[in-house]
Parts: structure tokens; C-alpha cells; sequence
């Protein structure tokens, strides 16, 4: 499992109901439902991914987090995770929104644009920059609103929603984030990991 | 039609009282098992037919002689593995394969009941079944599941009976039958009652058969089962052993001697009245209004493990009416799972070929019988 999922996991509590948004093949729910008695549930775009998660025994339903998360009653879950997909919504404001309607506290994750090494590929080579977490090309890239961990935490803090916890996570390290070191995170961090809370 | 007695039966001697208001009393229930029912009885299917289905899910037919209408979904080694789970299936009420219908003899005039049988409704189908889970002393079923109307019959099971199974499936269904639907079942009746031979629903005492009129029911019928695509792929404009057009009202293109095809061969083994009968039902079943427009209440006392299918091709069951099931299943915090199925197969996909449906009711069925 990435290390990016045991981040998540450490910040899901125990014995708690989460809903995994974006579920894909079910690994992170595996992991929450058989080591911290999760009460999981996931929700995934893909029918192949939909029936994997089938065959591991995990209730997912096929739907589009943009367009699904509605049938979901108010504060119905304890967590609501999204890893790695808020950049690639139509309306990422709408879906942080829907996130913390249904769950009491919410787990977000972006691939930081503010990384030093893709400012360095737009700056020196003057292309849309192409890392490990960012590897479409700008024709291909399912990304429409991509966001440093800088807009993020800013985000927050204008929409008045709580910042739980603020990690930076680069070459398997974590670190808090705060005030005082964004600017620095901003730029060493290749992914910020949220915990958020209105 | 022969052979019928051949059929296994329990006669229901606990009255049953109908949403018509009627109560029916001693009345026998037809029906097929496959597999073995454990020790610990806790591996008991039990499927719920469509329309025209029948309790011969798998194997051979004995009456048709053809292969049970769910040989793909059950058999041994299949998504309903026999080896392994013990599927129950009956004949719905109103149906003709044994179980109360109407064509059965009224004992007290000794004639064939035709249209003086009761109407029938999906929550009766469903509380004359569940006699099966006394008969065979299975204080909880492992899955009830079923396609079309049969998913129908499970959405109805679990409001009737909140924790008789563990784990649901209805497949390619809904929870209120639409406009659209009533109005193509409305057209089968229409047809079968304007064949003279109909007399009324009197036709068997009078050795008669409305043999065309149920036959151009079943045709229409056949059309909304397919998709466009799945009828244009396989038929398209392809002539019918000839090698031009006739100009007359012959069966010329191939799709014509096909639909003829499969309403003389339904005639075979199905009972006009019964067409009418099992129809209405499924035109009568809103779940939503049983619950005064909230679907969330029919399940609300349920701790069932649901999963709802539905089939991108299937433009009768459409899966915006499925995802009503998920929807109103996630509105109160149950646990349901979703898929659509990719499919150009239409509405019979739960009833073909499709490996991918069949490898995901697979894992889910197994995965679910080895959890707590």
C-alpha cells in the first residue's frame, strides 16, 4: 500500500464510518475495514474498479462523487476521504462543500503544484510540468483545477473550515504544516494531506 | 399444458389474505430446489422469477424441455454455485407452472377460474412464497434475489420480512413500475383480449386458446427485453431465406420471423390469463407509495446487505429507476453496493451471457456468505 494511504489511515479513527470518495480498487478500504474496524463504504467512477472492489467483499457503489454525493444523508459519516482527486473535479468548491456536509470531518489530499521541482519544469523547460504525482500531459491530464498546498490552506482559512491537521508529505516524511513554514512546505512538499472540519 | 403435475408442490393451509381483499385458502405453490441445504441451514438462495419465468431455474425444463431461464446465473460452478448454496425456486401466484393461477379449477363449479381468479399483487406473490421458508424450516435465507420482476419481488421481500436474508440482490428493476411500463403491459392485455378466441378469460372451458392474441403480446413485449443496438447487430435488414423483398406481408426480414418465432413458441407454455394476471401485478407494485413517497421505509428495519444491478442497455428498468434503490438504501445509511453493467443485450441481459455480470454476482454472492 502507498505510503500516502497509511498517512490517511493514521488520521482515521477506530471503530468509526468512513466513506471512501474515489475508492478505486478498494486498497485503502481493505486496510481501514480489516485494521481499524472501519465501517467503510466507497463510492468509484469506474465499473472495473467497481467490481474489484466486489470481488474483495467491500460495499462500493458505482457513481460520481460531483454529481452522487447528494444521496448521502447530512454528517452520515464520521470520515470522508479523498485522495488525490479534489483537482480533477468540475467544481472542486462544491465538492469540498458536499465532503463536509456528509462527514463529520473530512481527509483531503493534493499533489502540491507549489513543488519546487514543478515550478522548475515550467520555469526552465516552459512546459506543463510532468512529475511522479502529475504524469499526463497537459492534453491528456484528467487535472482541471490544480492547486498548491499554499491556495489550499488559504482556501481554508477564507471558507472558514477547520484545519484539523495540515501534513507535508515529501520523500516518505511527513510534517505539519503551519503558518510559519507554508512558503517553505509550499515549495518541499510534493502532496499536502488535510484534515478538515467545518 | 402436460406434465404439470410432475411439478413439486406444498399446499398452503395458513389463509392468506390478498390486497384485493379476498382470502385464499389451501392453495398450492409450485416449485424447483438445486443443491443442498446445509446442517446449519444458513445457505439457502432463493430466486424470484420475471414475468414468464417459471420455478425451473436450471438444468433441464421439464415441461419445456429447454434449459431453466437462469442456467448462466445458476448451476454448479455458477454465480449461484449448487455445489455450495441450496436455490429455491417457485412459480409466482397467478402464474401456470403449478402454483395457484388462473388457471386452475374452481371446486365449486368444477370450471377453469379464467378472469374469476383474484387479482394478484407483488406483496401477494411475495407473502404466498415465503410459506416455502416454513416448509422447508430455514429460519433465515442466505440471498433472495431475482431480475425484473423477480427484483421486484425482492425489494418487496425485504419490506415484508426486514430480516429474512442476509443479502440482497435485485437486478434490472424498480422500485414504482412507470408510466412506460404499465403502457407497453396495457398493450399486451389489449391484445390478448382482443383475440376472439379469448371469450372473455373463458377459453379453456371452452376449448378455445387466444393463441394469437398472447402471441403478438409476447412479440411486443420481446422488443422492449432488446436494445436497439443488440437488434440492429444481429438482424439489421437481413432477409429471411430469400434473396429479395416479396412485396406481400410474409415475414421477409429476419427480425420479423424471429419475433413470430418467439410468440408461437411462448403460446406453448403459457397461459393467456395468466399474461394478464402477472402484468397487473407488476403494474400495481409502487413500493414508494406503500411507504407515502419514501422508499427509505421499506428498509429502514432491514440490516439486509444489499446490491443493486442494472444493464447500460436496458431502457425498460433503466439504471436512473436502480439507482432510486441505492439512493433511498443510502439515505438511511444501509449497506448497498451498485454496479451497471455494460451490456448492448438490453433488458435480458440478467438473463444472457454477460461475463461480466456473471463474474461480479459471483464474488459478491461468495465474498458475502463468508462474512459475519
Amino acid at each position: 500500500m502507498k505510503q500516502e494511504f497509511k498517512i490517511i489511515a493514521n488520521l482515521v479513527e477506530k471503530n468509526t464510518r468512513a466513506l471512501d470518495v474515489g475508492c478505486g480498487d478498494g486498497i485503502l478500504m481493505e486496510f481501514l475495514k480489516n485494521n481499524k474496524k472501519i465501517d467503510i463504504r466507497g463510492i468509484e467512477i469506474s465499473k472495473k474498479n467497481v467490481q474489484k472492489c466486489v470481488g474483495k467483499g467491500l460495499t462500493v457503489i458505482e457513481g460520481d462523487a460531483e454529481k452522487d454525493l447528494i444521496q448521502f444523508p447530512d454528517r452520515s459519516f464520521d470520515f470522508v476521504i479523498l485522495s488525490q482527486t479534489l483537482q480533477a473535479f468540475l467544481n472542486p468548491e462544491i465538492v469540498i462543500n458536499e465532503l463536509l456536509r456528509v462527514g463529520k470531518k473530512a481527509i483531503v489530499t493534493i499533489p502540491n503544484f507549489g513543488f519546487w521541482k514543478v515550478r522548475l519544469h515550467l520555469l526552465i523547460k516552459g512546459t506543463m510540468p510532468i512529475t511522479e504525482n502529475l504524469p499526463d500531459e497537459w492534453y491528456t491530464t484528467p487535472n482541471l483545477h490544480m492547486c498548491t498546498i499554499k491556495d489550499f490552506f488559504n482556501f481554508c482559512n477564507n471558507r472558514k473550515i477547520k484545519l484539523d491537521k495540515a501534513l507535508a508529505f515529501h520523500n516518505k516524511k511527513t510534517s505539519f504544516i503551519k503558518n510559519s513554514n507554508l512558503n517553505i512546505k509550499n515549495l518541499s512538499a510534493e502532496l499536502g494531506i488535510f484534515l478538515i472540519e467545518k | 399444458m402436460n406434465n404439470i403435475n410432475k411439478t413439486k408442490k406444498i399446499i398452503v393451509d395458513k389463509p392468506l389474505k390478498l390486497d384485493c381483499g379476498k382470502i385464499i385458502n389451501n392453495f398450492p405453490i409450485a416449485y424447483e430446489t438445486y443443491g443442498t441445504l446445509n446442517e446449519k441451514k444458513d445457505n439457502a438462495i432463493l430466486v424470484f422469477h420475471a414475468l414468464t419465468g417459471d420455478q425451473f431455474v436450471s438444468g433441464v425444463n421439464p415441461i419445456t424441455k429447454k434449459d431453466g431461464w437462469w442456467s448462466y446465473a445458476v448451476g454448479p460452478d455458477k454465480a449461484m454455485d449448487t455445489n455450495k448454496y441450496f436455490v429455491i425456486c417457485s412459480n409466482v401466484i397467478g402464474g401456470c407452472m403449478g402454483s395457484y393461477g388462473p388457471s386452475d379449477i374452481d371446486p365449486t363449479t368444477n370450471k377453469i377460474l379464467g378472469t374469476t381468479f383474484p387479482v394478484v399483487t407483488i406483496n401477494d406473490m411475495v407473502n404466498a412464497q415465503y410459506n416455502l421458508l416454513d416448509f422447508f424450516k430455514i429460519d433465515k435465507l442466505f440471498c433472495v434475489i431475482g431480475g425484473s420482476m423477480g427484483g421486484m419481488q425482492v425489494l418487496q421481500f425485504i419490506n415484508n420480512f426486514p430480516n429474512k436474508a442476509k443479502i440482497a440482490v435485485p437486478i434490472a428493476c424498480t422500485a414504482s413500475h412507470s408510466a412506460q411500463n404499465i403502457a407497453f403491459n396495457e398493450l399486451g392485455r389489449q391484445s390478448i383480449m382482443a383475440d376472439a378466441n379469448w371469450l372473455n378469460g373463458n377459453y379453456s372451458n371452452e376449448n378455445s386458446n387466444p393463441n394469437k392474441g398472447l402471441s403478438v403480446a409476447r412479440m411486443a413485449a420481446h422488443i422492449t427485453y432488446l436494445s436497439k443496438k443488440g437488434l440492429q447487430e444481429k438482424f439489421g435488414r437481413k432477409l429471411q431465406k430469400r434473396d429479395d423483398l416479396k412485396f406481400s406481408f410474409d415475414a421477409d426480414f429476419q427480425i420479423e420471423s424471429y419475433l413470430r418465432h418467439q410468440g408461437s413458441v411462448f403460446v406453448d407454455r403459457f397461459d393467456a390469463n395468466s399474461y394478464l394476471y402477472i402484468t397487473r401485478a407488476m403494474d400495481y407494485f409502487d413500493l414508494i407509495k406503500q411507504h407515502d413517497g419514501n422508499l427509505s421505509k421499506a428498509f429502514i428495519q432491514s440490516k439486509t446487505k444489499f446490491f443493486v444491478i442494472s444493464f447500460t442497455s436496458d431502457w425498460l428498468y433503466p439504471t436512473s429507476e436502480n439507482k432510486d434503490i441505492v439512493i433511498a438504501l443510502n439515505a438511511i445509511g444501509a449497506d448497498v453496493g451498485f454496479v451497471e453493467i455494460e451490456s448492448d443485450k438490453g433488458h435480458d441481459s440478467f438473463l444472457l451471457n454477460v461475463p461480466e455480470f456473471l463474474s461480479t454476482l459471483k464474488n459478491f454472492i461468495n465474498t458475502s456468505y463468508l462474512m459475519n
